[in-house]
């Protein structure tokens, strides 16, 4: 089990941002995207994740093996911490969500409900979801957004016991999570070029 | 050399401007005739006297009107299948002639029926389809309108073109049960749509159908060719505006 | 499955408005036809199975957005697609939450609106039938108006527009059994093409809202 990216181009509203890309991650392993604003890493998280398609290339990631979090956390307001930590073990049929719960330090919070927390504890919610996926291959769009030193710190813990147990990491970051273990791929080099086409829905028009 | 070819927006273009000027030139030849013989060249029917020209405008709308959702049906269809733009675009190009036809069709309709059957609006069961395939158009077209990316767009819309036409079909039998359910033995006719039409009324209307048909062809070409023209300059902007 | 089912209920309870606003408006309709037309009772009696049924329809399109709009905002349907749920069954899941929050206390109320319409005593049990076989199918049609129009901001009004043609065949089916049961008529005809239709939207309207939903995600 390992995650296989081979000359893979994708597509931003129709465009190509990326194109060429090529990277492997076998099991302990964690790789960090950099790349300015705008350089193509959510589009390219989303592809990986299988929400959207790619121009050309191959993602190979075995069936349902990929827990993909982005900015906007799936958490609803007017259910409780447990509540909703619980929905998603449902429905990705695992049980124990109190690893998760204590691996982020939300179990003084657990009966609050989600629209209280403050936005660095909502963001730890969140997180704690990848723990109750059960899957292998974390593909992670800014994970530390709005967390303070402390949480980034049990954040990176995290990770660190997730890659121990043979799991994955793909994370796109500006800041130092301080896992020195990881490999970092800057995505700039593999820009596209503007008169690129490379199957670009417009292509045709051209 | 396959038909798939002229699926490239840019060989369709220069296939559609030569083709064109011909089609425009009869299109117009022939829905002229058609309604010049129609209006003028015709007896008065027996018993509905002159009112019954307006059929030689009707029909042909009403029966453009159809087709041009079913053109959208085959249209959608080949861009989910086969991922043509132009066919997207043609798709796209046809709603609002669709629209204008079935438009006609209902407000002739309206006024032949006013003489004939003593009111502007029956709910005949041809009526009625008419009115809701109206709906449908109206529909697909703000769809269209509503959603920003091209693609997407086609995508949207191409699906709900396919499940309209399902519930398009459903609707046209659910009013005929429900019209006979209401007015049991109702003396108002069936649109004369069904009658046999004498051969003096038949010459003129079969010009004017086929005029109708090559004005729709002509109308959904040049409107194509612009959507193609759009999005061509909008793939080639994308890329100088990516370059400065 | 079951998670998401009680989830959503869950929401529709908490979040407020959600349940009650449904039910709200059609009381409203049920209160304002008879303003409108005249208090006679013979004609009220008369338009009772179709201005419930229109009320009915018109109360479930009012919260169609919901079935889907903030679950798209908050992110969640990007990780449901992501989720070893497929999307069809996601979707028929949401349809019969919408059902429950919605149709069900529609059907359950309409006996209640009946007295105010002066519906006839025969009338009662085929309303209810109908509704009940009827409302459901709103639901899923719903469901897919709002996967079509989840990417579209303010997309309520054309949702609206895009649903109302689509409803023509159940209204149509559902209020004639339902007037026919008024009459003292048989309703068999009608109410088994409603079951009919409603029947074929719940089995196979599903596959289309998910590849909406899907084109949306992208």
């Amino acid at each position: 089990m390992s995650l296989n990216v081979t000359d893979l181009t994708i597509a931003r509203g129709g465009l190509p941002v990326l194109n060429g890309l090529s990277f492997a991650l076998d099991p302990g392993q964690a790789l960090i995207l950099r790349g300015p604003n705008g350089s193509g890493k959510t589009t390219l998280l989303r592809t990986i994740a299988g929400l959207q398609p790619a121009l050309s290339g191959t993602i190979d990631a075995g069936e349902d093996q990929i827990a993909y979090a982005a900015h906007s956390d799936g958490l609803k307001a007017m259910l409780s911490v447990t509540e909703n930590l619980q929905f998603w073990a449902d429905v990705f049929g695992q049980n124990d969500i109190e690893p998760a719960l204590r691996a982020f330090d939300l179990t003084t919070l657990q009966d609050r409900l989600a629209g209280t927390l403050s936005a660095g504890q909502k963001r730890r919610l969140g997180l704690a979801r990848l723990l109750v996926t059960g899957r292998p291959v974390w593909v992670l769009d800014e994970p530390t957004v709005s967390l303070d030193t402390a949480s980034v710190a049990l954040f990176a813990d995290a990770v660190r016991v997730h890659l121990g147990q043979g799991g994955m990491a793909l994370i796109a970051t500006h800041i130092d999570l301080g896992l020195d273990e990881a490999a970092i791929l800057d995505v700039t080099p593999f820009a596209a070029k503007p008169e690129a086409r490379f199957g670009a829905s417009d292509e045709a028009f051209l | 050399m396959s038909l798939w070819e002229y699926a490239n927006p840019v060989k369709f273009l220069r296939l559609s401007e030569r083709v064109l000027p011909v089609l425009w030139v009869l299109a117009a030849a022939s829905v002229g005739t058609g309604l010049i013989w129609g209006f003028f060249f015709t007896p008065d029917e027996r018993l509905q006297g002159s009112t019954v020209k307006i059929l030689f405008l009707h029909v042909p709308a009403a029966l453009m009107a159809i087709n041009a959702w079913f053109m959208m049906l085959v249209a959608s269809l080949i861009w989910l299948i086969r991922r043509h733009h132009v066919s997207a675009l043609a798709a796209k190009s046809a709603a609002p002639v669709g629209v204008v036809f079935t438009l006609i069709a209902l407000v002739t309709g309206a006024i032949w029926g006013q003489p004939i059957w003593g009111t502007w609006w029956v709910w005949d069961p041809r009526l009625t389809s008419f009115l809701i395939l109206f709906l449908f158009y109206l529909g697909y077209i703000a769809l269209w309108e509503a959603i920003e990316d091209p693609d997407t767009a086609a995508d949207l819309t191409s699906v709900l073109c396919l499940v309209g036409s399902v519930f398009a079909v459903l609707s046209r039998y659910a009013v005929q049960f429900w019209n006979q359910g209401l007015h049991q033995g109702t003396s108002v006719p069936v649109a004369t749509g069904e009658r046999s039409v004498a051969d003096v009324f038949w010459q003129p209307l079969l010009i004017s159908m086929i005029g109708f048909g090559l004005l729709f062809l002509a109308l959904v070409l040049y409107r194509t060719g612009t959507e193609i023209r759009i999005r061509r300059t909008a793939a080639l902007l994308a890329r100088t505006g990516a370059r400065g | 499955m079951n998670a998401l089912l009680i989830r959503d209920l869950r929401l529709a309870v908490r979040a407020g408005g959600g349940l009650g606003l449904g039910l709200a408006f059609f009381l409203i309709v049920a209160v304002l036809v008879p303003f409108a037309v005249g208090a006679n009772t013979d004609l009220l009696s008369r338009i009772a199975p179709g201005v419930l049924w229109i009320g009915a329809l018109l109360a479930c399109l009012l919260s169609l957005d919901r079935i889907l709009a903030l679950d798209f905002e908050d992110g969640t349907l990007d990780l449901l697609a992501t989720a070893p749920v497929p999307l069809e069954a996601a979707l028929s899941i949401k349809a019969l939450a919408h059902w429950i929050t919605t149709g069900l206390p529609l059907v359950l109320a309409a006996p209640i609106l009946g007295v105010l319409m002066s519906l006839p005593p025969q009338g009662y049990l085929w309303l209810v039938v109908s509704l009940l076989l009827g409302t459901p199918a709103l639901s899923v049609i719903g469901t897919f108006g709002a996967a079509l129009t989840v990417g579209i901001k303010r997309g309520g009004l054309l949702l609206s527009l895009l649903v109302l043609p689509l409803y023509a065949p159940t209204l149509i089916f559902g209020a004639e059994a339902a007037r026919r049961g008024a009459a003292g008529a048989d309703v068999s005809t009608p109410m088994l093409l409603m079951a009919g239709i409603s029947a074929g939207v719940i089995a196979l309207m599903p596959f289309a809202s998910a590849a909406a939903l899907r084109i949306n995600l992208r």
